[in-house]
């Protein structure tokens, strides 16, 4: 069976909930990847990719007007004993092995950065302590890469953790090696202004399993493509996410599973609140079996739980099957509204306003969270989630 | 004693654009201990009157009053009434997605006892109460009515009444859509909270067969947004017989 299928389910509708029109993957980049900004055209916001954008928000990113400052970004690495940390410059053979940018401002950012950061977890070494890495946004506009890679059987836990105000393109590559376990924690907890751009490519080695939690608060526009490709058979991917779009924030997730290799797994489960006025959150997952990757098991899910009136969901499971052969594939998608109804009847219970909100959040979270497995951060979501609430009842 | 008192209650709601007047006046009084139960005709406003009582935000009230031991309960937040010992069970309970059941009960025995209650005792308490109720324990860790049959929606309302242990309790259509078996455990759960004297109960309902399991003392016919007329327990027997005609004479309701 080589012809294409495309099964698109879209999200259930209530409210000011949009669902949008289904596209394939092959028709949605309106150009092909490339390393070079000049290979892309500047959008105008029609495109496929772009269209949920608000591009006038993205403060020259995707124009070529915005310049690097001084003041971009301040980055400090606290790296457990036994990981090797680097500075290295655009022609480091191991920058970019992960994918190419499939866009014009993951192009920008590629065309832009001057250092390169590459984190290297020799094989078989296993880390009891994560790597954290603080990104903190100082005002003004930076470009950057960043490489994490882990040597055969290799073992780690990387905490990115986003802060402060900044206009940031930045991409990530993951390279695991044989049997290597990676686990990823992108945390974006910028402050109001801040806009963040990036691609984060994964390359997954053969038996190798990599697990990513994207959990994003805070900026005024951020827009993430958290992308995985195989390299060799039995490898696995699970790519968990959590936003809490607030009033005005755009938050956009763009995944791409390429399953480009037989009997390889993946598991996507992103979830997300809004509440507010022009809340916006975006969310495409993208699963593509290709005809060789027999034997492919794969699930997607996006689940949306709108607070308030105002805000807006576009949410575009797509999964594109050029095989039969598979063990399974499925995907769902669901947006639903904590209406007034389920208000009553928590607080017809006893139950104040604030912590039947709360009730309610915690509860739709809960299972991402306490996946995280490490503790700070866990507190930390939850914490985050409390005060989101707090702002939006008082 | 706890008492509720309904005077003169005047309800309307808002639907397309025009305001329709809902409750007609409405007058009832309701003390702990006694079972009252109100029989009406579809629409004549029953539900109305529940949801009113509860503080639903649909509903307008535009006149009368209702106190519960003297307090205004209408100037309270819909939770404030539930803690001042008011429950209603609800017709069409509502599904909660994300919270558990077990979360949501000691959530809200915490709201209405006004401190969380034992852990070890809590749980015994829970699990004791479902078993009489013939729910599984399962149930514990669905989410709030999600995916709930008819019946065990109702089971799992009786079952916060008899964790919440109000001083008033609406049921509205508890038995509505329940079988002869189902029946009879919801009834069972209604008067094991009844026998403690310590509720009055509001028992809405189409149907005469849940009044053998739940004698009232007061049997009211509800028509046209108010009550039409008020009896022992043989009006209920008058009403299975003739039906609501003698009341909905001249349009008064649907
Ligand atoms: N939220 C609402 N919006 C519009 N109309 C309403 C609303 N709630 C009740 N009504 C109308 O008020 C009238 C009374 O409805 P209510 O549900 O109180 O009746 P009921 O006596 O409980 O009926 P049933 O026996 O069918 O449960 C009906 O005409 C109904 O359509
Ligand atoms: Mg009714």
């Amino acid at each position: 069976m080589a012809e294409a299928q495309n099964i698109p389910v879209g999200s259930t509708t209530a409210g000011q909930i949009a669902v949008a029109a289904e596209s394939t993957v092959a028709t949605r980049m309106s150009a092909p990847a490339s390393f070079d900004v000049a290979d892309f055209p500047v959008p105008h916001g029609r495109e496929e990719e772009w269209r949920f954008t608000p591009l006038e928000r993205l403060r020259g990113l995707h124009d070529g007007t915005a310049a690097a400052t001084g003041d971009g970004v301040k980055v400090d690495i606290d790296a457990p004993e036994g990981v090797v940390v680097e500075t290295v410059g655009r022609d480091d053979a191991r920058i970019g092995r992960a994918g190419a940018p499939v866009d014009r401002v993951a192009a920008q950012a590629y065309s832009a950065f001057e250092k390169a950061g590459v984190l290297t977890v020799p094989k078989e070494t296993v880390l009891t302590e994560p790597i954290r890495i603080a990104v903190h946004g100082e005002g003004g506009t930076a470009y950057a890469h960043q490489v994490v890679e882990l040597g055969a059987f290799a073992e780690a836990v990387v905490v990115i953790d986003h802060t402060g105000d900044a206009v940031l393109a930045a991409n990530v590559d993951y390279v695991l090696g044989d049997g290597a376990k990676l686990t990823v924690v992108s945390v974006q907890d910028w402050d109001d202004k801040a806009v963040h751009v990036g691609q984060h490519n994964a390359l997954v080695g053969r038996d190798a399993t990599f697990k990513s939690f994207v959990v994003t608060f805070g900026g005024d526009l951020v827009r993430l493509h958290p992308r995985v490709a195989y390299a060799g058979p039995g490898g696995e991917a699970e790519l968990f996410g959590l936003y809490f779009t607030d009033q005005g924030q755009h938050q956009e997730h763009r995944l791409l599973v390429d399953h480009n290799i037989p009997h390889c797994k993946s598991n996507v489960v992103y979830k997300g609140a809004l509440q507010g006025d022009d809340a916006h959150a975006v969310w495409i997952g993208d699963v593509l079996i290709e005809a060789a990757a027999e034997g492919t098991d794969t699930y997607e899910m996006n689940r949306n739980l709108v607070l308030t009136d105002g805000a807006r969901v576009d949410s575009v499971p797509n999964l594109e099957i050029e095989t039969g052969e598979i063990v399974g594939a499925g995907h769902a998608s669901a947006t639903g509204r904590f209406d007034d109804e389920q208000l009553f009847y928590l607080m017809a219970r006893g139950i104040p306003e604030i912590d039947a909100r709360r009730l309610v959040v915690r509860g739709f979270f809960a299972e991402l969270v306490q996946q995280i497995g490490v503790a700070d951060i866990e507190e930390r979501l939850i914490a985050k989630i409390e005060e989101e609430l707090e702002a939006s009842v008082g | 004693m706890a008492t509720l008192e309904i005077r003169d209650l005047h309800v309307t709601v808002e639907a397309d654009n025009a305001t329709k007047e809902i409750l007609k006046g409405v007058d009832l009084t309701v003390k702990q201990g006694e079972t009252h139960a109100i029989m009406g005709p579809n629409g004549s406003g029953k539900s109305t009157l529940a949801y009113s009582l509860a503080g639903h935000p649909k509903y307008t009230i535009t006149g009368g009053t209702v106190t519960l031991d003297g307090e205004d309960v209408l100037e309270m937040s819909v939770d404030e009434r539930a803690r001042a010992g008011l429950f209603l069970a609800m017709q069409y309970p509502v599904e909660v997605p994300g919270v558990s059941v077990s979360n949501f009960l000691r959530t809200s025995a915490t709201a209405v006892r006004g401190e969380a209650p034992k852990l070890r005792h809590w749980v015994k308490e829970v699990r004791e109460t479902m078993e009489r109720l013939n729910m599984d324990p399962s149930f514990a860790e669905r989410n709030v009515n999600e995916g709930f049959s008819g019946g065990e929606k109702k089971r799992h309302e009786i079952l916060q009444l008899e964790l919440l242990k109000p001083k008033i309790a609406i049921l509205d259509e508890t038995d509505s859509g329940l079988d002869v078996d189902a029946l009879r455990v919801v009834s069972e759960g209604v008067n094991r909270v009844r026998e403690t004297g310590e509720v009055g109960t509001l028992l809405i309902t189409h149907y005469t067969r849940i009044l053998r399991y739940i004698k009232p003392d007061h049997v009211h016919v509800f028509a046209g947004g108010r009550i039409a007329e008020s009896g022992g327990a043989e009006l209920a027997d008058k009403l299975e017989a003739e039906g609501y005609e003698a009341y909905t004479k001249g349009g008064a309701s649907e």
